[in-house]
């Protein structure tokens, strides 16, 4: 029986639910110390002193001065140092590391800073600074709007989310022959790798990178893992000891990555009968204090915020710039949530200009096999969005519930939407990523650099190379992420790793079937001994890309969506509840049906607490409600029933045609969720829906 | 003041139990004591002399709860599962999904949106005597 | 011992002085522990007088039958305090003693002039609810007393209570509320003062007049919400007075 498209038991369950299984502060080795971090309490300035207030015998410390090789994190662009050097640009930068025995003692050590400050910025639209911008043009504006018989214009804004995966960031790092060996909480251990390498001036093979279990990531442990793990590395060369760093709940808050906040301007032309005839787009998304990832993030938003609506005659523009606050990275959805929010709400003000229903200005206008993208590229037969529409609407009575609530203290909205998987079509072809399959007796294992955090990874991988080898997927083992043992898989982000990895592994593993031929695997061992097939990414050939100009295949494949959310307005505190949501997803093959729609709900949630609950507050450049209690998000009360419907359009260059799954759900809910509160008359271009803004908005609203 | 969670955590070894917060918000490190669901960030551990706690790893008799959490998708990432599991366990007798969403609050799960949690439970049965 | 060692701190459940400790807020190092104080933790009556132990759990007070017989408001406000486990070891006596005025079961002890009973070596006293807090997590308890039970008198009138927190559950209150309708109303208001607010000039309005607008109006002249990490001091003025109309509507 294929293992692919059944719910077969997890690989990485079991320790999970007895308490067996191992997160970074789990584990301890002997001799070691714990690590802290003592960062900037400015937004902008020079350091002038560094004093410690404490007797340092028995502390290890460290500071710009001990990094053995280049102080930067290296990721796209070496601006951000892993310890300040004279400077700061945002509150909770690190500028000196201190390690001790005793984890209590840690709590006592005051350093004194002073500072020379600096003006901080923290308008992205007053910055000086802009770390990317990016155009895509196609047809001519002009003559889009001259065709038009209406222009709708509109201004819509999101704020930071944080990823708040339940653990918190963390790693250990050990001095082991010659070089460094270290353990995290971490979503890519090959991002880390070279970081380090870069930063401890080491040959790659004197760094080894272990991932632990990992407690959610979200992209919170993307790029932020490099940091930390830079971190313990150079305390623990400079103790010749093994040094622990996890952070609590308020550093982690404090000092890691959050999603981009952004302001989207779109400026459309219609005509009188419901056709898009031009966009003109405007992206502004705060990078924060550095570069980071925030070109990637910027051109995610960009290629998704024309929504899944096909215009001959548009304009795109899109700019990141800096703030003095600590640096915005990557969160599932990676800037498609921000400029998909824009784009949908933004329908929903075209559809009232034209007095049109909301779901046939959609069907009008989404995108159909054949159509052109905003980049040109041609989509291909998987185009799905008018099957997810057709799908959401007829589910939820949509039409009919729409009358029903109409006048009342409740709404019905829906959001349509599209999701890239993977790199953009150049990104892939820069990765190069490679994964292995070793033959055992019994079956083979899989060698790859991709991560398991919560997602299933192990599970889906160990299907798909079951089916192509022909063997029982019990047979089929997972090696641990671990850079002394795997190949570079690429990043674990970016819902690649089931279309774009498990691809390259289910050509290892057909390569690995057609050497085996007639044999069994015990038998091919003792023959002709150890089997190991890796492979590269090979880029389907008809896509074409070009980061130049912005033209061709922006990504190979794209999941669909629509969400319809259901909402109660309280009418004396103005709080947003949401009744049900409804997400139909097509992602092109469901390898695991329960994890698939695991991944659909918890993405849901995290948009449902994107839409209305989580704010981050912030204060003098610093986030001002960096605890639990303060930064929300939602618990079982706050989380309705989800409806998930999973649809099935194959990618020709897919795994069992499966594309990618893990963003596309934080995409809708908070676009539906803001259409279901117009439903109710209240205009709100900006996230979270907070009941103080709910407020505010229903006393202008008609 | 050492936290219970610290003395089962490391003079004890029993890391099953989780600190997410420290602030009693997000329910990863709860522990039963004498049957009651409890943070055990908050807890001196001066306060459970003579009490019994049971950690994910005392934990008896919840095999069926266990496997249907990695059956139905109930454990995502898993950081929240121990804590999350014996909270499901103290639930009162015959709780309908209304009772059961009331009695987890007190844990947040950032990953299953709690849907798989709800099918895990309903599959084991727990409470025991649901009627769903 | 409270008397003779200053600097030590009554400890209960710990579900508020741990989060103190755990983000250093919390400076004392010298605790007390009453958890022992079995007797403490009983719920009972004496006459028309409901008297609720000071380590009586929230769990304790959503289970127990004279409450909800005879303050059934203070059993909600109790389920709607944390999550179970924050439930199942935070104390009444703590919420007072702790004196946030976020607590969530303090509106309704304002409301239902609740006495606060207090014990020292020296003897005991009993301080009307209304004047225990003297200002911002300030009151009039002494280092050398304890806490012992609260006491509220027979509740004539329709009870109300509902709290505005910043999520469904486990969350702390923007707004809370208690209320009683009687010939002369009570109201208390959480999270729009130093202290909960005990309403004597709006209880009065409501008394006189019976008209919600004037009430209102008195209302916002005898609350000072402000900005915080949680609210605006505007959608606390304005859910205060919606609130009001609500529980007149409900309890009408």
């Amino acid at each position: 029986m294929p293992a692919v498209g059944r719910n077969v038991l997890r690989k990485e369950g079991q320790g999970k639910v007895t308490g067996a299984a191992k997160y970074v502060d789990d584990l301890s080795f002997p001799g070691m110390l714990h690590g802290t971090t003592i960062r900037s309490t400015i937004p902008s300035g020079r350091i002038l002193s560094i004093r410690l207030e404490f007797d340092p015998a028995g502390w290890v410390v460290a500071g710009a001065r001990d990094v053995p090789g280049k102080n930067v994190i290296a990721l796209i662009e070496d601006d951000q140092p892993c310890l300040a050097d004279g400077r700061v640009r945002h509150v909770a930068e690190p500028i000196l590391l201190l390690a001790h025995e005793d984890r209590e003692a840690l709590v006592g050590a005051r350093v004194s800073i002073d500072y020379d400050p600096e003006t901080p910025v923290y308008d992205p639209a007053d910055s000086p600074r802009i770390f990317k911008e990016i155009r895509i043009e196609k047809g001519d504006l002009g003559r889009g709007f001259s065709r038009a018989d209406r222009i709708v214009e509109g201004e819509y804004r999101t704020g930071h989310q944080e990823q708040l995966y339940i653990e918190c960031n963390g790693v250990i790092a050990l001095p082991e022959n010659g070089g460094i060996t270290v353990y995290g909480s971490l979503q890519c251990p090959y991002y880390v790798h070279k970081a380090l390498v870069v930063l401890l001036g080491l040959p790659p093979e004197k760094v080894r990178v272990v991932q632990t279990e990992t407690g959610g990531g979200f992209g919170g442990k993307e790029e932020y893992p490099s940091m930390l793990a830079g971190h313990a590395a150079i305390l623990a060369l400079k103790a010749g000891r093994p040094v622990k760093m996890v952070y609590d709940r308020v550093e982690d808050m404090l000092a890691t990555t959050k999603r981009h906040p952004s302001i989207v301007r779109h400026r459309t032309g219609v005509t009188a009968g419901g056709r898009i005839v031009a966009m003109d787009i405007d992206v502004l998304m705060d990078g924060g204090a550095y570069l980071t990832l925030s070109p990637v993030v910027l051109s995610r938003g960009v290629l998704h915020a024309t929504g899944p609506y096909r215009c001959d005659d548009l304009r795109v523009h899109g700019r990141v710039t800096m703030t003095n606050t600590p640096p915005n990275g990557a969160f599932r959805g990676f800037g498609a949530p921000q400029t998909l929010f824009a784009a949908e709400v933004h329908m929903e003000r075209i559809a009232e200009a034209l007095e049109m229903d909301p779901v046939r200005l959609r069907e009008l206008n989404l995108f159909r096999p054949g159509d052109t993208t905003a980049t040109g590229q041609i989509l291909g037969g998987d185009c799905s969005a008018a099957e997810v529409l057709r799908e959401a609407v007829a589910r939820t009575g949509f039409e009919a519930r729409r009358r029903a609530l109409s006048g009342t203290n409740a709404g019905i909205g829906l959001s349509l939407f599209f999701h890239g998987s993977g790199f953009t079509g150049g990104g892939e072809v820069r990765l190069a990523s490679r994964a292995s399959l070793a033959l055992t007796p019994t079956g083979a294992r899989i060698l790859v650099g991709s991560t398991e955090i919560g997602q299933g990874t192990r599970t889906i991988h160990a299907q798909i190379v079951a089916d192509a080898l022909g063997i029982p997927y019990e047979n089929v083992e997972v090696s641990e992420a671990d850079t002394a043992c795997v190949p570079d898989s690429g990043p674990t982000v970016a819902s690649r790793t089931c279309m774009v990895v498990g691809k390259i592994l289910e050509n290892c593993a057909l390569e690995m079937k057609a050497r085996l031929g007639p044999l069994s695997p015990a038998r091919y061992l003792e023959l002709h001994g150890p089997l190991v097939v890796t492979r590269e990414y090979e880029k389907p050939a008809e896509l074409e890309w070009s980061d130049e100009t912005y033209r061709g295949d922006a990504y190979g494949a794209y999941g669909w969506g629509c969400n319809v959310a259901e909402v109660e307005r309280d009418p004396d505190t103005f709080e947003i509840r949401p009744i049900r949501l409804t997400a139909v997803c097509e992602i092109g093959k469901a390898i695991h049906p329960t994890l698939a729609a695991g991944q659909i709900e918890g993405g849901t949630a995290q948009g449902i607490g994107y839409a209305i609950l989580e704010e981050v507050v912030f204060r003098d450049g610093a986030m001002a409600n960096a605890q639990m209690t303060n930064y929300v998000v939602p618990t079982t009360l706050d989380t309705p029933p989800i409806d998930v419907v999973i649809l099935e359009s194959a990618y020709p260059h897919g795994p069992h045609g499966a594309k990618g799954i893990g963003e596309m759900p934080i995409d809708g809910p908070a676009p539906a969720i803001v259409n279901a509160i117009r439903h109710m008359g209240v205009d709100l271009r900006q996230i979270p829906a907070t009941p103080e803004r709910v407020m505010e908005a229903s006393c202008v609203s008609p | 003041m050492k936290r219970l969670l610290d003395v089962l955590r490391e003079d004890c070894a029993l890391t099953g139990t989780k600190e997410g917060c420290g602030e009693g918000e997000c329910g990863a490190c709860t522990v039963l004591i004498d049957g009651e669901a409890v943070n055990s960030c908050l807890v001196p551990f001066a306060q459970v002399r003579g009490c019994a706690v049971t950690t994910i790893e005392g934990l008896a008799g919840a095999e069926a709860l266990q496997s249907a959490f990695i059956r139905e998708g109930g454990a995502q990432c898993g950081i929240c599962t121990p804590g999350m599991i014996l909270a499901a366990v103290a639930l009162p007798k015959g709780a309908g999904l209304q009772d059961i969403r009331r009695g987890l609050a007190g844990n947040i799960c950032r990953c299953t949106g709690y849907e798989g949690i709800y099918r895990s439970l309903r599959a084991a049965a727990i409470p025991r005597g649901a009627a769903d | 011992m409270l008397r003779d060692a200053p600097g030590i701190t009554p400890l209960a459940g710990g579900t508020d002085l741990y989060v103190g400790l755990n983000f250093g807020t919390v400076r004392e190092t010298r605790f007390l522990d009453l958890s022992r104080l079995r007797p403490l933790r009983e719920i009972g009556r004496q006459g028309d007088v409901l008297s609720i132990g000071a380590l009586a759990t929230y769990t304790d007070i959503v289970r127990s039958p004279l409450v909800a017989e005879r303050l059934p408001i203070l059993a909600s406000a109790a389920r709607e305090i944390g999550g179970v486990q924050i439930q199942n070891r935070g104390t009444l006596g703590g919420n007072v003693a702790n004196a946030s005025p976020a607590g969530d079961t303090l509106p309704v002890l304002a409301a239902a002039d609740a006495v606060v009973v207090l014990e020292s070596a020296a003897g005991s006293r009993r301080v009307p609810f209304t004047r225990f807090y003297t200002g911002y997590r300030k009151s009039v308890r002494r280092i050398d007393e304890l806490i012992v039970a609260i006491e509220i008198p027979s509740v004539e009138g329709r009870q109300w209570f509902r709290k505005v927190g910043t999520r469904a559950a486990q969350a702390i209150s923007k707004v809370v509320m208690a209320g009683i309708r009687s010939p002369r109303p009570r109201l208390a208001l959480g999270s729009v003062a130093p202290t909960v607010l005990r309403l004597p000039l709006t209880e009065a309005s409501l008394a006189e007049s019976g008209s919600i607008e004037e009430a209102r109006r008195v209302l916002a002249r005898e609350i000072h919400p402000i900005d915080d990490l949680r609210s605006t001091a505007a959608y606390r003025h304005r859910v205060a007075g919606n609130l009001l109309a609500q529980f007149w509507r409900e309890t009408a």
